[in-house]
């Protein structure tokens, strides 16, 4: 283990101070940029941090505690983290991680006595289509092979500046396989948000240039386009992306309408759901279409200030995010005279700190406010008093790029395309056992088996729709459509082929949610422990019908009682597993009598070291 | 325009009537019914951590200390299946900690022992963690024992908006959560807590305790060896509206 031989110099820190206002929602976006120069959050920095924010030192400690990417101990010139999804797992990720620990000589989950490096395993880093992944000082590494890993080694050994790295270890794709009426065509800058502001002129008007229909003269009052705009996303019907399919409309409409003195437009670009990639790919290849999305629904709710909260896994889409926003601000596209109108709207990138449960609209909220991403209590609703308690709409990545489309083409337009009660196209995440692993955009409806058809799956046992959280289903359901009337999703189908334990599915699922539950409501807390201890217990074949029945009925405690999504959703899983791969479970089970978790020679291990002995007699 | 007393939702069948702004939890205490709690503390704001005043509104299930009454509405309160819930919820909280109840200076005043009590929970279903936690009995009035924490989050609330101190906050997450002491080494003794403070009077557990008062009361005659939870909990709430109204 390494350990601070003295603190370290506090220039870095006291310079990051200097570039943030006094303003304790710049706590996070501090705590980042100190992690990421000294390797962990020294004392002392949190001593200076909270001095200059005006917080106490345990609301800095709080956030170091809770985020994952940051740390109270050092983690390492170079920190390793590799992608723990079951995917990941699929393609040798547990096997490469320990290659890697042997040949840097680090024990997983420790910083090398140097303080060279550590490697840990961090919750899906969002390259499912390309792994196994990983991350190292906040650039994705993708496609690990003992090779690659063995390259990785050298460059850390020889301690190679991260710069000087080959650049073929840290290439993403986009991998979009198939595209529809949304994404087949690139995406002008600026048009849909002009479409926006012109929207309910009259013929004239749409024969003047932008410049022209815009000036008062021309008798368009430009707040028209607005309400026009809005009607017209009403006509759609766009459901939220992100998986719970709330309505845009209503949701702009309520921010809209509440009397506030300022109102927030957020991006929810947190996309934890392990399997999920889709915000990564539109942030990529989209990114003019998301903030143009934003910057229409800043204008329709009549705010000014946007933000991109985005997950830290993104990080190295952090100067082609800037760049896109530095474009836009050139183009007049953002800023405080949005082209010619008078009409001020500005983005900022709020970055997350390696939190699943910030992907929660009101838990998100608290992380930009620079806080514990903690969900808040159910009222009132973000829309009404989000952040600063102001009104907020916050959606997803792909709802924003939806909005831009139906700005341009209409709402009529886009509700022809998907199902009844589904409207639009929607992205698909597959990853796992398929022949083609990438992004399929299909208009709603689409069956389960078209899109194993497609990726070259169809001999799949399983189908993960939308994540950890979301449903199982098995090769009787592959007729099943992907919409909100039957499997809705956020967009993430991970295959599971024949060959596959679906236990390994459980147990890596659920040693996902006790990582990343909050610790707020105890149901959750305790609950996600406890299925993990459990499925761990079968795991080791020591599982009886009892534990199954007491699974059962925690999972029924936290669908009930858990305070947020997180725990309402985090048992789902498990709950199908073992309706539906119940076999899975009973070949582990060696006996119907109870036996009990608790190893009571293990128990001893702690007196045997303080009394320094391992003899026989000191055993069972 | 009616009087906004004349509201009234059902709850378990029963006609509970409310004010403007009251929340389920609210109404039924002031009507005498008992709802299970412990986060909660009504002269505090409310928390809906603890997740033990679940009841069933209109067939969802919401925490009744954060949710509002409204007119009309079919609450479910003392069902056997909420009970249940009730019963594994606190289960949860005992296994989760390191709780002893019969060595513990808290015994008899302890809301978690007594809700227990109340909820009939014999005996623990669940495996227990064990977890280690940290002990701080650095400061002289006053000992902070994370292992009989719940984290409930009373300490921190108060700390902060009665004291104005802000001595607590939370740090790691999931089943990691712990209480942290806002002073350069973490420790009670060099942080701002004084035994003046409203936040180390109201822990429901034995997490916070003054040093020099213990065993001033004998087990047998304390709070809830005299009354149940259920009923003290009640009288209290009636004590506090009177106070409040006069």
């Amino acid at each position: 283990m390494w350990r601070e031989e003295a603190p370290p110099a506090m220039d870095a820190v006291r310079g990051i101070l200097e570039s943030h206002e006094r303003d304790p929602g710049e706590l996070l976006q501090i705590l980042i940029k100190v992690q990421h120069s000294y390797h962990y959050v020294p004392d002392a920095a949190v001593e200076l941090i909270a001095d200059h924010l005006r917080v106490t030192r345990a609301h800095v400690r709080g956030l170091v505690g809770f985020y994952s990417f940051l740390s109270s101990t050092y983690r390492g010139e170079y920190a390793v983290y590799i992608s723990d999804n079951i995917t990941d797992r699929m393609q040798g990720s547990t096997g490469l991680a320990t290659y890697l620990c042997n040949r840097l000589n680090v024990k997983l989950g420790e910083t090398r006595q140097d303080g060279r490096v550590s490697v840990r395993f961090t919750s899906c880093t969002g390259m499912c289509d390309q792994g196994p992944a990983a991350l190292i000082n906040e650039r994705a590494l993708t496609r690990l092979t003992r090779q690659r890993m063995d390259r990785i080694a050298e460059l850390i050994n020889s301690r190679t500046p991260m710069e000087e790295w080959p650049a073929e270890l840290f290439v993403v794709e986009d991998n979009f396989r198939r595209s529809d009426v949304m994404f087949r065509r690139a995406f002008e800058p600026g048009a849909a948000l002009k479409a926006a502001m012109l929207r309910g002129g009259d013929e004239t008007l749409k024969s003047l240039q932008f410049e022209e229909a815009v000036d008062p003269s021309s008798g368009h009052a430009w707040r028209r386009g607005a309400d026009e705009t809005l009607k017209e996303l009403y006509r759609s019907d766009l459901r939220g992306r992100g998986g719970a399919g709330f309505k845009a409309a209503i949701k702009w409409e309520t921010c809209r309408d509440i009397s506030a003195p300022e109102r927030y437009v957020i991006c929810n670009a947190d996309e934890g759901e392990p399997g999920t990639f889709k915000d990564r790919v539109l942030l990529t290849s989209y990114a003019d279409m998301v903030f143009e999305g934003m910057t229409i629904c800043g204008y329709v709710v009549g705010s000014t200030r946007g933000i991109l909260y985005i997950r830290q896994e993104y990080w190295y889409l952090k100067s082609h995010l800037e760049a896109v926003l530095a474009r836009r601000r050139e183009a007049d596209l953002l800023g405080r005279n949005v082209l010619g109108t008078g009409f001020a709207f500005d983005i900022d990138i709020h970055w997350g700190a390696g939190a699943y449960i910030a992907g929660m609209e009101s838990a998100l909220i608290e992380s930009v406010e620079g806080r514990r991403a903690k969900p808040r209590k159910r009222w009132p609703l973000p829309v009404v008093a989000g952040l600063n308690r102001r009104p907020t709409v916050v959606n997803n990545v792909e709802t924003f790029a939806a909005a831009a489309t139906i700005a341009l083409k209409g709402g009529a337009w886009f509700a022809g395309h998907g199902t009844g009660h589904s409207a639009g196209t929607k992205l698909f995440c597959v990853s796992g056992d398929c022949e083609r692993a990438g992004i399929y955009e299909y208009p709603f409806g689409v069956s389960v088996r078209e899109v194993l058809r497609d990726c070259g799956g169809l001999d799949a046992q399983a189908v993960q729709i939308s994540g950890p959280s979301g449903v199982t289903i098995t090769r009787a359901e592959f007729d099943r459509i992907l919409a909100f009337e039957d499997l809705s999703t956020a967009g993430t189908c991970m295959v599971f082929g024949p060959q596959r334990d679906m236990f390994d599915v459980v147990r890596n699922f659920t040693q996902f949610f006790r990582h990343e539950c909050c610790g707020l409501c105890t149901p959750c807390r305790v609950g996600t422990s406890l299925l993990e201890m459990l499925v761990e217990k079968v795991a080791a074949g020591k599982g009886s019908p009892v534990d199954v029945e007491q699974v059962q009925s925690i999972c029924q405690l936290m669908k009930t009682t858990a305070h947020c999504g997180l725990g309402q959703t985090a048992p789902n899983h498990v709950i199908d597993s073992l309706v539906k791969f119940r076999g899975d479970w009973d070949k582990r089970m060696k006996t119907t009598d109870f036996v009990p978790a608790f190893d009571l020679d293990a128990a001893l291990q702690e007196a045997r070291q303080l009394t320094g002995r391992d003899d026989a007699m000191a055993h069972l | 325009m009616s009087p906004d007393t004349k509201k009234t939702f059902q709850l378990d069948g029963k006609e509970i009537p409310f004010r403007e702004g009251q929340t389920v939890f609210d109404a039924a205490m002031a009507a005498g019914v008992y709802i299970p709690h412990l986060c909660h503390n009504p002269d505090f704001e409310p928390h809906s951590s603890c997740r033990l005043c679940t009841v069933i509104v209109n067939g969802r299930p919401f925490a009744s200390c954060t949710q509002p009454a409204v007119a009309g509405q079919d609450v479910r309160s003392d069902t056997p299946e909420l009970n249940e819930m009730r019963r594994a919820l606190t289960d949860m909280l005992l296994v989760e900690g390191n709780h002893y109840c019969p060595a513990c200076e808290k015994s008899g005043n302890c809301r978690l022992q007594a809700t227990a009590y109340a909820l009939g929970l014999q005996d623990s279903h669940f495996p227990q963690f064990f977890p280690r936690r940290d002990v701080d009995a650095s400061h002289p009035d006053i000992i902070l024992d994370r292992d009989r924490c719940i984290l409930c989050g009373l300490c921190l609330r108060i700390s902060r908006s009665v004291d104005k101190k802000s001595v607590f906050a939370m740090t790691g997450r999931g089943i990691t959560t712990t209480i942290v002491v806002d002073s350069p080494s973490g420790l009670l003794a060099d942080s701002k807590v004084s035994r003046e403070d409203e936040a180390v009077r109201h822990c429901p557990v034995g997490a916070l305790m003054m040093k020099g008062e213990a065993y001033m009361v004998p087990i047998g005659q304390r709070r809830y060896d005299v009354s149940p939870i259920s009923e003290d909990s009640v009288r209290e709430f009636h004590a506090r509206e009177e106070a409040h109204n006069g």
